[in-house]
């Protein structure tokens, strides 16, 4: 474990990743505190450019763009993590029983993945909640549903390889069940790439958010980052700022956790320092 | 006979590693001269530098952390290490070159055989493209390819091991250089084609009068083709000298303990013969094919791994099953063991059906027959301690905690290692360290029938022979029932009581050792024996210790 | 003969594949159609209140709604096998028609990208791997990690505040000046000139993707037996580079652009509203807009479509690049 805090920290970029998820999720946690009052409340003239009376301006309704930045932090991060979670709690299930069963089980569940990856995922994305009508629930219902087909594909790799190796042939050999030689030899041998792909699916579920919210398909009671660049693109000729500041904010908040993924990266996949 | 000139000098070449490797020098003050017309054969195990010192004669380092550091080069006059890029690009492939232990990643997939080779001559001389063509045609076949049209056009990855290698030796003489270094060409092939690469690259030396720097980790090669012999150490040149000096009257320690270490190519004594003994393992009418890929394919590539197989191993008795790659000998292994499900046939071991047995009865009975799996590298999971690893078979058949734990530490001490492994990774152990855990996890179940899978093929000879005498120690003091898996002639002659000779998934020949060893009665085992390199020496050398 | 006859199969194959995989859209359609809001009819209809109530009546009729659910999928499968995929009223044309006439667009701006992407990703991770560790790597590295956090939507937003309204170097939106009425070469270059910013935005996100999987390749590439092997035969560095290392190199990057299309045609959904370019994307915002769930479907289905066969056609290409793949 320390091994592995050494070799995290020595990645500067990573660190300074983690020091801006780390802000970002603070402030997204103390959003009540600092906000009390809804960001969807109208506090002033519109259209205040930033840095006057209120920190990032206002926007074309008179909202504080510095709450609405806050609470829409706190749905950005919710749904990367919720969706993602879903989908690597699928995507692993999948992969890992096609890899290590093989034979008909993995030809049927890779057509599966197969047909999930040819569809074209963000057209689905917004065809669901065109349907579904957009509400938090299904928004990570629809980014989970088109994120999982990679998650599965590398699962499947790894077990496909890992079953062949003859430390887990030994296991068979000894009499193992296959839960057992799954969950305590196979599994802690591929954690490291879960992990790492992992967080690289988080930023990429952000980005989906936030580009379904600039469409308008966001739920319409929570605040979100691109929810707020859609709204302001109309008076993107004179309130630039109303687009821009969040889509720093969302560039911030992603490139972190790719930062940080990097490091995960390096950190559990020392390279061994070979000639 | 006058010794001809040098033609290449290394002087008291010093090569630096980085500051994390485990030595200072991968090559130390090693001093080293090349004759025309000859052989030279550096032999070392792992980790030597015989590796490094050849490819630094042609500045091919693969990294560059590992560098020369002091001593000259000289060839024709000039110091190597000091000549311009430009220089050591004209004389590579022109007047000195070098081929590869594995042709298929020393080849690149995507171009064809010919258009490599060509390349060879372009980069050096003009010639027409129609020249050129027929220039490679004309090497192909001095090197004994059949049918060189379709050598040149095809791919890598479309001819056989044998045949790869063979181009990349037409490839490399196409010049005609003075000096060829070859860095371990034949270790990845079989050992009847190896045979036939190591006699073309003997005539190729006579042919041309070349000087042949062959780098190599095998005796019995070296008996087979060396007219002068070096012996390398931990970077350090330990002994120099004719070929029949070193093979016969070594001086230094080094060189003696290596050459012990080597087994003779004659079976050794015969322990008793198990007449009347009971059963251990019986198998009869095995059968494994593989569909090949693509159901496109004319006539469905099916490969017979194993056809008709049929083995006996009584009490206490070691049965080696011998062959090349591909003639199923390991196929027949995992099927024994069940890691891989036969297409049909009986396995009994002891009283019980083992080949018969089903999900639950199956996992509760394999313990009877374990594994010692080749690859050190591969056959333990990294992220268990070793003391879990071995304790971790009996705990899932009932054993508690501590029960199993001290079984691990018992077994741990018979295979000769401190107690205190059990708390180590794998990592932290070498080669045949891992293997002697992998024995001790193999035992850990008391199995009746022990199947030792090639245990001894990734490890370098000294090392090979401390782990075969461990394994000979423990059958004797277990009474255990073994299936020996090899494709070395010498190992096997030392460790089995009986021999079975695989070929394309059959049984060709199957009898006691002395008698396989002394009157092979199939021509496939008479072929199998003959290309055993370094044969005449080994029977010398066991003529000498019998007359001793 | 027998090669020819392999890949006759092979593609015979892959087609079926995607029939399959049509197939279940086409269901998946299916089923949303029934679970989104009001009457499948309704829907079908487009717009809720734009179509005549006679063709109204006749679509109830058509579709049978009393009917049960599988022989109303069965007729549903006949409408899409034909391409009949409805008809829009509010654009006064069937929606087959709208969307074949707004596909041009949308494949201008792909291939763009695709091109542009590939060949800087193939550049510049070329680049970054030969001056490994130093200042150009580190820098491309930077720019990279920038380019692939950068939401595509908000580049576009950005750049017209830059180009369009600030400097005035590129037109705002759209894909030409219609009012113009430009012919033949002038056509092309203000249509090429609408083109730059919805290109280069979305360009970004893949450029520096490539550029990555490039570098890597690179390495891994140069880490590889059969370099040491022409070195030993005298070639020079650039020789090696661009004989050798550069196509094996390079097919692991094609691999990935293939399997990017998809994502490509969303991402274009994002551009072409952001920049009014006339494409089967702002169609498709359009139609999210207006509630127009049915030209929504048929834009999924035509899509998918063409995914189906730009796989295939990608498959196919690299049995060609790559020798060592075998048509199984």
């Amino acid at each position: 474990m320390r091994a592995f805090l050494s070799r995290f920290v020595r990645h500067r970029p990573a660190v300074l990743g983690l020091v801006i998820l780390l802000m970002v999720t603070a402030f997204a946690l103390l959003a009540p505190l600092i906000h009390p009052a809804s960001p969807f409340g109208l506090v002033g003239r519109p259209f205040q450019p930033p840095f006057g009376e209120y920190l990032f301006g206002t926007d074309q309704l008179g909202r504080d763009l510095a709450a609405a930045l806050l609470y829409g932090a706190r749905t950005t991060l919710l749904i990367g993590l919720i969706a993602t979670t879903i989908a690597v709690l699928v995507g692993v299930t999948i992969g890992g029983l096609a890899g290590y069963y093989g034979g008909r089980l993995d030809a049927a569940l890779m057509r599966l993945t197969e047909i999930f990856q040819t569809i074209p995922f963000f057209l689905f994305a917004i065809l669901l909640l065109a349907v579904l009508t957009p509400s938090i629930v299904n928004v990570i219902i629809a980014i989970a549903v088109v994120s999982w087909p990679p998650m599965a594909r590398l699962v499947r790799g790894d077990f496909l390889a890992m079953r062949d190796r003859e430390f887990v042939l030994a296991c068979v050999s000894m009499g193992m069940s296959n839960a057992r030689i799954i969950l305590r030899h196979i599994l802690p041998n591929t954690l490291s790439s879960i992990i790492v792909t992992a967080s690289l699916m988080v930023a990429t579920a952000i980005l989906i958010e936030s580009s379904l919210s600039f469409l308008g398909l966001s739920d319409p009671n929570v605040m979100s980052w691109g929810f707020i660049i859609g709204a302001g693109r109309t008076a993107i000729r004179t309130a630039w700022w109303v687009c821009a500041i969040p889509g720093i904010a969302i560039l911030l908040t992603v490139m972190s956790i790719n930062l940080v993924g990097e490091g995960l990266n390096d950190a559990l996949n020392p390279r061994l320092r070979t000639l | 006979m006058t010794p001809e000139p040098d033609l290449l000098s290394i002087e008291r070449l010093t090569v630096d590693l980085p500051s994390w490797a485990d030595r200072r020098h991968a090559v130390e003050d090693v001093s080293l001269a090349l004759r025309r017309n000859e052989i030279l054969c550096v032999v070392g195990e792992s980790g030597s530098g015989k590796s490094v010192m050849a490819r630094s004669i042609l500045r091919l380092s693969t990294s560059r952390h590992v560098q020369p550091s002091a001593g000259r080069i000289l060839y024709a006059g000039e110091d190597l290490l000091e000549a311009s890029a430009e220089r050591m690009r004209a004389l590579r492939g022109s007047r000195i070159a070098m081929i590869f232990q594995e042709p298929m990643t020393a080849l690149n997939p995507v171009l064809t055989i010919g258009r490599q080779i060509e390349e060879a001559i372009a980069v050096h001389v003009k010639r027409s493209p129609r020249e050129r063509r027929q220039q490679v045609l004309d090497m192909l076949a001095a090197v004994q390819l059949p049918d060189p049209e379709r050598i040149h056009a095809s791919y890598p990855h479309r001819i056989s091991g044998g045949q790869r290698q063979r181009a990349m030796i037409a490839m490399a003489l196409i010049l005609e250089p003075d000096i060829l270094i070859a860095d371990e060409p034949t270790t990845a092939l079989d050992v009847t084609t190896q045979a036939q690469v190591l006699a073309l690259i003997r005539e190729m030396q006579q042919k041309r009068r070349m000087a042949v720097l062959f780098i190599t980790h095998d005796f019995g090669v070296v008996a087979e083709i060396a007219d002068r012999i070096a012996v390398m150490q931990h970077g350090r040149l330990v002994e120099h000298g004719a070929a029949q000096d070193i093979l016969e009257r070594p001086q230094h320690a080094y060189t003696r303990s290596l050459l012990a270490a080597v087994p003779d190519l004659a079976p050794a004594p015969a322990r008793h013969d198990f007449i009347g003994a009971a059963t251990a393992l019986k198998v009869s009418g095995l059968q494994k094919s593989y569909r090949g890929k693509g159901l496109f394919r004319a006539a469905a590539r099916v490969v017979h791994a194993a056809k008709d197989v049929a083995v006996e191993i009584r009490r206490g008795e070691t049965v080696g099953i011998v062959g090349e790659s591909g003639s199923g000998k390991s196929t027949v292994a995992r099927c024994i063991a069940r890691l891989v499900e036969p297409d049909a046939g009986e396995i009994r071991v002891g009283e019980v059906d083992f080949g018969r047995l089903a999900s639950r009865a199956l996992r509760e009975n394999r313990k009877r027959i374990q594994t010692v799996f080749q690859d050190p590298y591969g056959s333990l999971d990294p992220r268990q301690s070793v003391g879990s690893l071995i304790a971790e078979g009996p705990m899932i058949h009932g054993a508690s905690a501590e029960a199993a734990r001290r079984r691990a530490l018992e077994l741990l001490a018979l295979v000769g290692l401190d107690a205190r492994s059990a708390d180590r990774f794998p990592h932290e152990f070498s080669g045949g360290q891992r293997q002697r855990i992998g024995l001790a996890r193999a035992l850990a179940l008391d199995p009746d029938v022990l199947i030792a899978d090639e245990p001894v093929s990734a490890l370098d000879v000294s090392v090979q022979a401390q782990v075969l005498r461990l394994l000979a120690e423990i059958r004797e003091r277990l009474g255990l029932s073994v299936l020996f898996i090899t494709h070395d002639l010498r190992v096997a002659g030392q460790v089995c009581d009986s021999i079975a000779v695989m070929r394309h998934g059959e049984i060709v020949e199957f009898g006691r050792t002395e008698t396989v060893f002394n009157a092979p009665s199939h021509p496939y085992t008479r072929t199998l024996f003959a290309a055993v390199p370094g044969r005449a020496w080994s029977q010398r050398r066991a003529a000498a210790r019998e007359s001793s | 003969m027998g090669g020819l006859n392999r890949g006759l199969r092979y593609v015979a194959r892959r087609l079926a594949l995607g029939v399959v995989t049509i197939l279940v859209i086409v269901v998946l359609n299916f089923v949303l159609l029934h679970l989104a809001p009001g009457d499948a009819a309704d829907v079908l209809a487009g717009e809720a209140g734009a179509a005549t109530p006679s063709y109204m009546i006749q679509l109830r009729q058509k579709f049978g709604l009393d009917q049960p659910a599988y022989v109303q999928l069965g007729a549903y499968l006949k409408r899409v096998a034909t391409f009949d995929l409805g008809y829009s009223f509010r654009h006064g044309m069937s929606v087959t028609d709208l969307i074949l006439g707004r596909l041009g667009p949308t494949l201008l701006l792909m291939l763009t990208v695709f091109a542009i992407s590939v060949g800087s990703g193939i550049a510049l991770g070329t680049v970054a791997a030969r001056n490994l560790n130093r200042w150009p790597d580190h820098m491309l590295s930077m720019l990279a990690i920038l380019a692939y956090a950068t939401p595509v939507f908000w580049a576009g937003l950005m750049a017209i505040v830059v180009f369009s309204i600030k400097l005035g170097w590129f037109p705002t939106s759209g894909m030409e000046q219609i009012a113009a009425f430009n012919e033949g070469w002038a056509r092309v270059a203000d249509i090429a000139h609408h083109l730059v910013l919805p290109a280069l935005t979305l360009s970004l996100f893949y450029i520096a993707l490539y550029t990555r999987l490039m570098r890597a390749s690179v390495l891994d590439q140069y880490a590889m037996d059969y370099v040491t092997t022409a070195r030993a035969k005298g070639l020079t560095e650039r020789q090696i580079a661009r004989r050798h290392v550069l196509r094996n190199a390079a097919l692991p990057v094609l691999t990935m652009a293939g399997v990017q299309f998809g994502g490509l045609l969303g991402g274009a959904v994002v551009v072409e509203t952001v920049f009014g370019w006339p494409g089967l994307g702002l169609l498709a915002y359009e139609s999210l807009f207006a509630r127009d769930i049915n030209l929504l479907l048929g834009i999924f289905f035509i899509s998918a479509c063409l995914v189906v066969v730009v796989n295939l056609l990608v498959d196919l290409s690299y049995s060609l690049l790559d020798p060592r793949i075998e048509l199984t």
